[in-house]
């Protein structure tokens, strides 16, 4: 694995809907909309070499390299993105952006409503996966750039970017939809519910205006942290993580501390997610994945990418991913097959379950690698200026996925 | 099906040698026109559709079941989902592809005359390969040694997995009259090289290789 980053980036912002209000889906307005974004590496000269990456439930704009040069601040897949890595940032000119209704720098319900000067709250209007993305285009259209190489993204980032293919077609070469699903099923909008309800249940919260008190709902988020937690784990990973291990106790205690190291793993990763993270922004954002289902309005998957014959597909699944299984990418390269799409699908063999797409560094340099070598032949992308193509170190085989990252996982 | 070792990712040469490609599949090569839509059912790692793409501008697509042999046809720049046989083909709408390609899996499948009857739903024609076992040195075997003999072209023992059914030229010319299936273009060869066989196809040939389609259509 190379270790090379792309460095020291900085937060940048682009703000649209100024005069004319964002419109909904739901029918609400916004306006203005602030989306936060990041880019690495070069934009070519006519401008075909760009890449979007799009993040999942508790992601960020920051995708690659050290935010204001801090060390600690690294991007989340900082693995898959940078020079020589699977999104070659000597090559490519790779845009990551964060979601309408996210709290990291963009339109959010943590953000000042113009109309009362104070946070929205719970008037913040409900968004959708299709809403994220028309922001989204926004920000490609200021960016000057008419179509991208490709858009890729893992979870709910997958599911922009089957949004892109879907219903921008012509405004990507290339779609790579990675661990997700084209319909969120009732189990996933049950995960969902959890969570809100453990927001909901927790008195800090009061409706979702906390935005001015001493307390905030941490209770409450941290739990709905916990529930997700679990479901991008595995059984196998959380045997070999964690086992039936105490946390440093020879024998059980027979009481209510924390005495399993699973319970201790769940509980610091919830409250370490309360530091970070904006209960109301989880409430949104789950919601968005929830109405997420592209086989409307007619029925049919199939049906939704008619108008996506010349976008090439790169599906990936992982074997133990049992929040997004393997069968809901199955369904989807089956849809696209019978639409008539060019389709490259593999279900890669892991025991990370969810959190596979963030671990498996190795298949997944191979496979992004491949494939984005293909696509710059076949649309004849120009490199930037001054690039020299490098030869990859050769895979390191049986190299295992780095265990601390589960910890930072932003499934 | 063999894969490539890990090699830089890079992109193919411009002329990958014709000469590396097993021989029933440059066989199969010769039978396919150029700039035609292609599927290959158990595109292993790829070469086969590779070469089609660089030297007929085919326009290919793969189904192949292996992790190892969908990251080399990937390697290759190629357009492969991973999935077995049958999950594979029957998403493909009728007449998708101008030939679909089943390359040496004949025996080892569980349906043939499904699989065979959904290559030519998909595809105008189909190419097939196979190994023979109605060759006279299979038949000696039985005769002399009474072991159940192993095809010359796929020596696997009837204990080595995957599972594989033994049939012959004449079984299979037998069942494509049987289901209205014309057997159009035939290739025979005796291990790897290219063989006249007049009358004793069955006899003479280790492998066949057969341009099929539909009679009815």
């Amino acid at each position: 694995m190379t270790t090379d980053s792309i460095g020291d980036v900085t937060a940048q912002s682009f703000i649209f809907a100024e005069d004319e209000p964002f419109c909904l889906e739901s029918g609400e307005t916004l306006r203005p909309v602030t989306l936060a974004y990041e880019t690495y590496g070069t934009l070519n000269a006519d401008r075909s070499n760009a890449i979007l990456i799009c993040h999942a439930l508790s992601g960020s704009a920051h995708a690659a390299g050290y935010l204001g040069g801090d060390p600690d601040k690294v991007g989340w897949w900082e693995d898959c993105i940078g020079p020589g890595k699977a999104f070659d940032t000597d090559r490519f000119f790779v845009i990551c952006s964060n979601v309408v209704g996210s709290c990291y720098g963009s339109t959010g319900p943590a953000s000042l409503d113009p109309a009362t000067g104070k946070p929205y709250g719970l008037n913040f209007p409900v968004v959708t996966v299709g809403d994220m993305v028309r922001a989204q285009v926004n920000l490609i259209d200021h960016l000057g750039i008419d179509k991208l190489l490709c858009v890729a993204g893992g979870s709910m980032g997958g599911m922009q970017v089957l949004e892109w293919a879907a219903h921008h077609p012509q405004r990507t070469h290339a779609a790579i939809p990675i661990a997700t699903t084209a319909h969120h099923s009732p189990m996933l909008i049950a995960f969902s519910e959890v969570g809100r309800q453990a927001i909901y249940a927790d008195p800090a919260w009061n409706h979702g205006a906390y935005y001015d008190k001493a307390q905030k709902p941490d209770a409450g988020l941290a739990v709905a942290r916990m529930v997700g937690h679990i479901t991008y784990l595995s059984e196998e990973s959380m045997q070999m993580k964690f086992g039936r291990r105490l946390q440093g106790l020879e024998k059980y205690g027979y009481e209510f501390e924390t005495e399993f190291e699973i319970e201790s793993y769940l509980r610091y990763n919830g409250r370490k997610f309360t530091e970070r993270f904006d209960a109301n922004s989880y409430l949104y954002v789950t919601k968005a994945m929830d109405y997420f289902d592209l086989t409307q309005p007619t029925g049919s998957l199939a049906a939704a990418f008619v108008g996506s014959l010349n976008v090439k597909f790169l599906v990936i699944s992982f074997t133990s991913d049992w929040l997004y299984p393997s069968y809901h990418s199955k369904q989807l390269v089956s849809a696209l097959t019978a639409a008539n799409v060019d389709v490259t699908y593999l279900d890669v063999r892991s025991s990370w379950g969810h959190d596979a797409f963030l671990l498996e560094v190795e298949t997944m340099t191979n496979l992004l690698g491949s494939f984005l070598d293909r696509l710059v032949r076949e649309e004849q992308v120009a490199a930037p200026a001054g690039y020299a193509p490098r030869a990859l170190p050769a895979p390191i085989i049986g190299a295992q996925p780095n265990r601390t990252r589960l910890a930072d996982s932003l499934a | 099906m063999n894969t490539t070792p890990n090699q830089p990712i890079a992109a193919p040469a411009p002329e990958s040698p014709a000469a590396r490609l097993r021989p029933d599949l440059r066989a199969i090569a010769e039978l396919v026109d150029p700039a035609t839509r292609v599927l290959d059912i158990g595109c292993g790692d790829g070469a086969l559709l590779e070469h089609l793409r660089d030297r007929k501008q085919v326009r290919g697509r793969g189904i192949e079941l292996t992790e190892a042999g969908v990251l080399a046809c990937v390697r290759r720049g190629l357009s492969v989902r991973q999935g077995n046989v049958q999950e594979g083909l029957a998403d493909y709408p009728d007449l998708s592809f101008d030939s679909v390609i089943l390359s040496q899996t004949l025996p080892f499948l569980d349906d043939p005359a499904m699989v065979l009857g959904e290559m030519l739903r998909v595809g105008r024609t189909a190419i097939v390969s196979f190994s023979n076992w109605g060759h006279w040195r299979c038949r000696l075997e039985l005769l002399f040694t009474g072991r159940i003999p192993v095809a010359v072209d796929l020596p696997q023992q009837w204990y080595e997995s995957p599972r594989r059914q033994p049939f012959s030229v004449t079984d299979f010319a037998r069942f494509c009259r049987q289901v209205d299936i014309e057997i159009d273009r035939q290739v025979y060869m005796n291990r790897g090289v290219r063989i006249r066989t007049g009358r004793f196809k069955n006899l003479l040939s280790t492998t066949a290789v057969f341009t099929l389609h539909r009679r009815s259509r």
